[in-house]
């Protein structure tokens, strides 16, 4: 069985802070990470191959440097790893990102690509479901449990007030949530092999069977036309006083507001 | 060409033939698109046996509702949902098309786009038609909630964007309000893409949605365990609210997930809303800043919740907070 995850290097936004003279953010020192979900769908991809034996590949887009989050997949157990890398993919949004990546995925042997759920400096949760469409494939979102049964899977489909077990037909695509399981370390051996005998395959623009106005910023659809800050709004008024005068502190604002 | 494409429309998610209430805030926000636009709203509803919803998504601002009724729809799956759905698009041309950012419709949104070949914006937090162009401005948080960004969808139609629940506002339902019914005629094609629901597993516990709460009682890691949310608990009571908290708490275990106010939680604007023990991650105070009336307890001075508090008290939460709800008692007893 061939596994195809789908993985991004994105900054830890846990440590983006915003400069509070300039109202900016600040990138520099803000480490960078393997997105949460990704890695929880790579560790359900190795435990599939540990159960039922499978051959797990990784797949990323993005700049040189990304380089790093596929060695750190060898080191928790992939097999390969492929960097979609090339300047003419740069500025994508969600719909040039996926139709490069579904693009790249096409030249590959997959019965099963897993996807996080949604990368942490973007939030959108498109990228998986729109891979699925570009390879005409079922998707099944928010997986919570993953079970290959014969040439079907078995998801646990995360909803709001509840959860579906779905069955798909493999080939098929599934997005992981961080919470379907707790990933692996990479081993020391693990490591050393990732950096000295395991090669990471770059793919550039003419290796990509993809049109140009699908990929890069002329083939996304939407376009980002300003960016900026947080509005901060205006700070109200901070007291430190003894317990009592702030009980009533408080009671004397919920009356003047007419809470109480 | 995307001239010809008219209305500002939205899907109206439903669950066990109940909407969801971002499907009626959806309608609001569509209205006034719809008005600046001079254009109208319709609503576009699938589901097995849900004709009886029509009704009330036109009471609350729709124009019209395209309904599509089908057995295999008792349950959202992607495939039927997107083939309906980019049918009616293909058909009707909407200029808009507005989807709220739920479980279902951050999976069905992202296939809608891909098959129609349009863009997306996802989890839009603010929506504006931009003066001259008439273009749809849809505005989003990124980065963890650390960035907002505008975002433009100028040659591709429909605009499509997923709205985040709990930010735009429902109108209020009017019972007088008349609108047009459309039965739309459509043969599912079934092909590899359908999947079979098994097992629906529904939540043992009686869940309370933070989102409908006028007064949250939120706490933070300075609650310090499960065990002391009990005097949160207390105030909420006292002062007829709920037990809300922040990411720390949620990854702590001390209160449930379907509780948790931030970026990657909830969105809640209700009247009154205490951070208790909240220092104010970026990512929590996306998810609380648009509460009408924000208290903050918190013994550091320097936390940052005090930044968008309305009142900041710096003091032991573990003596205020009790204090306070036998105080508002007090008051209440009057």
């Amino acid at each position: 069985m061939n596994i195809v995850v789908c993985i991004k290097q994105v900054p830890d936004t846990n440590e983006v802070r915003i400069d509070p003279v300039k109202g900016t953010l600040i990138r520099e020192g803000v480490p960078s990470i393997m997105n949460p979900d990704d890695k929880a769908g790579l560790e359900a991809a190795l435990r599939i191959k540990d159960k039922n034996g499978a051959k797990v590949t990784v797949i990323t887009m993005g700049p040189l440097q990304a380089d790093e989050i596929l060695r750190e997949a060898f080191a928790m157990g992939a097999d390969e790893a492929y960097l979609v890398t090339d300047r003419a993919f740069g500025g994508a949004d969600t719909w040039a990102t996926s139709s490069t990546l579904a693009a790249a995925i096409s030249k590959l042997d997959y019965d099963l690509i897993i996807t996080g759920r949604q990368a942490i400096d973007g939030d959108t949760a498109q990228v998986g479901p729109e891979i699925a469409e570009h390879l005409d494939l079922p998707n099944i979102s928010y997986a919570q449990e993953i079970e290959i049964d014969g040439d079907e899977i078995v998801v646990l489909r995360q909803y709001d007030d509840c959860s579906h077990r779905v069955r798909a037909k493999l080939p098929a695509l599934v997005t992981a949530l961080s919470e379907l399981n707790q990933p692996r370390y990479m081993t020391p051996g693990g490591i050393f092999d990732a950096y000295r005998s395991k090669e990471v395959i770059k793919w550039v623009r003419d290796d990509i069977p993809v049109e140009d106005e699908n990929i890069g910023l002329s083939g996304s659809p939407t376009r980002v036309s300003k960016s900026f800050p947080k509005a901060v709004k205006e700070p109200g008024m901070k007291i430190e006083k003894s317990v009592d005068e702030s009980v009533q502190f408080i009671v004397d604002k919920l009356k003047e507001t007419y809470i109480l | 060409m995307t001239k010809e494409y008219k209305g500002v429309y939205t899907f109206a998610e439903q669950v066990d033939g109940k909407l969801t209430g971002v499907s009626l805030e959806l309608l609001g926000k569509a209205g006034d698109l719809a008005a600046d636009l001079g254009t109208d709203v319709t609503a576009v509803l699938l589901g097995k046996d849900v004709a009886d919803l029509a009704n009330e998504l036109i009471q609350f601002g729709a124009d019209r509702v395209i309904l599509y009724e089908n057995d295999q729809l008792k349950y959202y799956t992607t495939e039927p949902y997107t083939q309906v759905i980019t049918a009616i698009i293909k058909e009707y041309k909407p200029e808009i098309f507005l989807i709220g950012a739920t479980a279902i419709g951050r999976d069905l949104g992202p296939r809608i786009a891909g098959r129609i070949h349009t863009g997306l914006t996802a989890d839009c937090t603010k929506l504006d038609i931009q003066a001259e162009s008439k273009n749809l401005l849809m505005t989003r948080p990124a980065f963890g909630g650390n960035l907002m960004a505008e975002i433009l969808c100028e040659n591709h139609r429909p605009q499509m964007a997923t709205v985040r629940p709990g930010v735009m506002v429902k109108k209020i339902k009017d019972e007088n309000r008349t609108g047009e019914i459309i039965n739309f005629e459509y043969t599912l094609e079934k092909n590899n893409k359908f999947v079979t629901v098994e097992e629906v597993i529904k939540e043992t516990k009686a869940k309370i949605d933070i989102q409908d709460a006028d007064i949250l009682i939120s706490g933070g890691r300075g609650v310090g365990g499960p065990e002391n949310f009990v005097i949160l608990q207390d105030l909420a009571e006292a002062i007829g609210g709920e037990v809300s908290g922040s990411r720390a708490a949620v990854d702590s275990g001390w209160i449930d997930k379907s509780l948790q106010v931030g970026q990657t939680g909830k969105t809640v604007r209700p009247t009154l809303y205490f951070a208790i023990g909240i220092s104010g991650a970026i990512q929590h105070m996306a998810g609380m800043e648009e509460s009408d009336y924000i208290i903050a307890i918190n013994k550091d001075p320097d936390a940052l919740i005090f930044n968008i508090a309305d009142v900041g008290i710096v003091g032991d939460l573990f003596e205020i907070v009790p204090k306070l709800t036998e105080s508002i008692k007090a008051e209440r007893n009057k």
